[in-house]
């Protein structure tokens, strides 16, 4: 058994050392420009790909919750006894017009229905059928100012004390299936699928589908807010380009 | 008589040995997220699992505690490290004809009775196998890591990421959906594990020494082995 405990001391050697470098700055700018490297090659490929998109057939029998699968404030729970009545998507920043958008208004616009599958980071799939306005749409009819570079999302929910919120650039935020959803297989958006609104980011990991969406924000720079990086789960570690 | 290592073969080696390595120990703590696997395009519980993986150790995974993040980073890094690595491996191969020499089997190699007599010279320890650098077993072990199992982890990576897969989407069927993708780069990643420790033992028992420092310098010209 002496090899074998060879193999384990140099594992364990090895998985050290990573952790040290793991830490530096000059790892981090690797990490950064490998990611760079991903969204790249994805978007040199095809122009403005679509995620796959299944039939209604092929929809997962469940839909599982993950992350926050609720909003534990007394207004949340009185807006879910409502029925939503009184929630507003906020549109505001670098816009022309700002926007509040009541769940009727959302529902009148041209609605996108999609099934398409959803991948969490961690590595699990689910697929659903979800429906609601193009946030391009809604984008639209704020008029985006043309230093924009990214769309803020802002949540309702709060995940170990920190207010949930994810962020894309303009690519993605104008992308067709990027949609603001409020119904999930035919049916209003389930309290742990976010209701009663999430939007919806096809073309990257579960995490940047932010639930529980509140309001939309066009800004020039995620600098300032939450962490500095993105998203909530950006500023735990994770990569902003969440494609790869 | 053998010819020596070419040098693209030899960095090619050791760049994809530290490659595979922190892309396996890395891949630990990426598997340690959710450790179930599953077919066909979807798959969220444990009951829909074909399998339960066990929960690797921090030793065992790159870093040496639990982070998904920080693992992912390592991962991404080193899938463009090992994928340009091997993509020049070929290239150079096919120009120093590195593959057609030395790589390629004749219909002979394939007779039971020549592949039954390479197992019994290996399991006599005798690695003297005469003419040519590589023997039948080398070759058939050689080409499935080079033509099977690295391109397979490199396209069942690919499969697996939302933004690959939206550029090309045939790809994903052709492994049979994501969560198929997903299992066979599990399967592959442990062969080429089972390879690693295979190769690392016949290195031991065929003179330590005498292959590391071939793998480095080369070897020498017309040298008996």
């Amino acid at each position: 058994m002496r090899r074998r405990n060879l193999l384990a001391a140099g594992a364990a050697f090895f998985a050290a050392g990573c952790s040290k470098i793991g830490k530096t700055d000059w790892f981090g700018a690797i990490v950064d420009s490998a990611t760079s490297w991903h969204k790249f090659s994805h978007r040199a490929i095809g122009s403005l790909p679509l995620a796959p998109e299944y039939d209604r057939a092929d929809v997962s029998p469940f839909f599982r919750g993950n992350g926050s699968q609720t909003v534990d404030t007394d207004a949340y729970r009185a807006a879910l006894e409502s029925g939503f009545a009184d929630w507003t998507l906020k549109v505001s920043g670098m816009v022309d017009r700002e926007l509040d958008l009541s769940l009727d208004m959302l529902k009148a616009l041209p609605q996108r229905t999609q099934v398409t599958r959803h991948d969490c980071v961690e590595g699990w799939s689910a697929i659903g059928e979800w429906t609601g306005p193009q946030l391009g749409t809604i984008l639209d009819m704020a008029g985006i100012r043309s230093d924009a570079r990214f769309v803020l999302f802002r949540c309702a929910d709060t995940l170990n004390g920190a207010e949930y919120y994810e962020s894309v650039d303009m690519a993605d935020a104008m992308h067709p299936q990027t949609i603001v959803a409020h119904a999930l297989n035919g049916e209003a958006l389930p309290e742990r699928n976010g209701a009663p609104l999430r939007v919806r980011i096809e073309r990257q990991l579960g995490y940047k589908s932010a639930k529980y969406l509140t309001g939309v924000e066009v800004v020039d720079t995620l600098e300032g807010i939450g962490g500095g990086e993105g998203g909530y789960w950006e500023d735990r570690g994770y990569q902003w380009y969440a494609g790869i | 008589m053998r010819k020596r290592h070419g040098l693209g073969t030899r960095l090619w080696h050791w760049i994809n040995a530290v490659a595979l390595i922190v892309l396996f120990m890395s891949g630990l703590n990426i598997s340690n997220a959710h450790r179930y696997l599953y077919w066909g395009e979807w798959g969220f519980s444990p009951d829909q699992a074909w399998l339960a993986v066990p929960s690797f150790p921090g030793w065992m995974t790159i870093p040496d505690y639990y982070s998904l993040a920080a693992a992912r980073d390592w991962h991404v890094v080193f899938s463009w490290v090992m994928a340009v690595a091997l993509t020049g491996y070929f290239i150079v191969s096919l120009i120093n004809r590195h593959l057609q020499r030395d790589m390629r089997t004749t219909l002979r190699e394939w007779k039971p009775a020549n592949i039954w007599q390479d197992i019994r010279s290996h399991l006599r320890l005798d690695f003297d196998h005469g003419e040519g650098k590589y023997n039948f077993l080398q070759k058939a072990a050689y080409g499935l890591v080079l033509f099977i199992l690295l391109p397979g982890m490199i396209f069942t990576g690919m499969v697996m990421s939302p933004g690959m897969e939206a550029a090309i989407p045939w790809m994903t069927d052709l492994f049979g959906g994501r969560q198929s993708a997903r299992s066979i780069h599990f399967i592959f990643a442990f062969a080429l594990f089972g390879f690693f420790v295979l190769h690392i033992v016949l290195v031991l028992l065929a003179g330590p020494i005498g292959q590391l420092r071939d793998m480095i310098t080369g070897g020498r010209e017309d040298e008996k082995a």
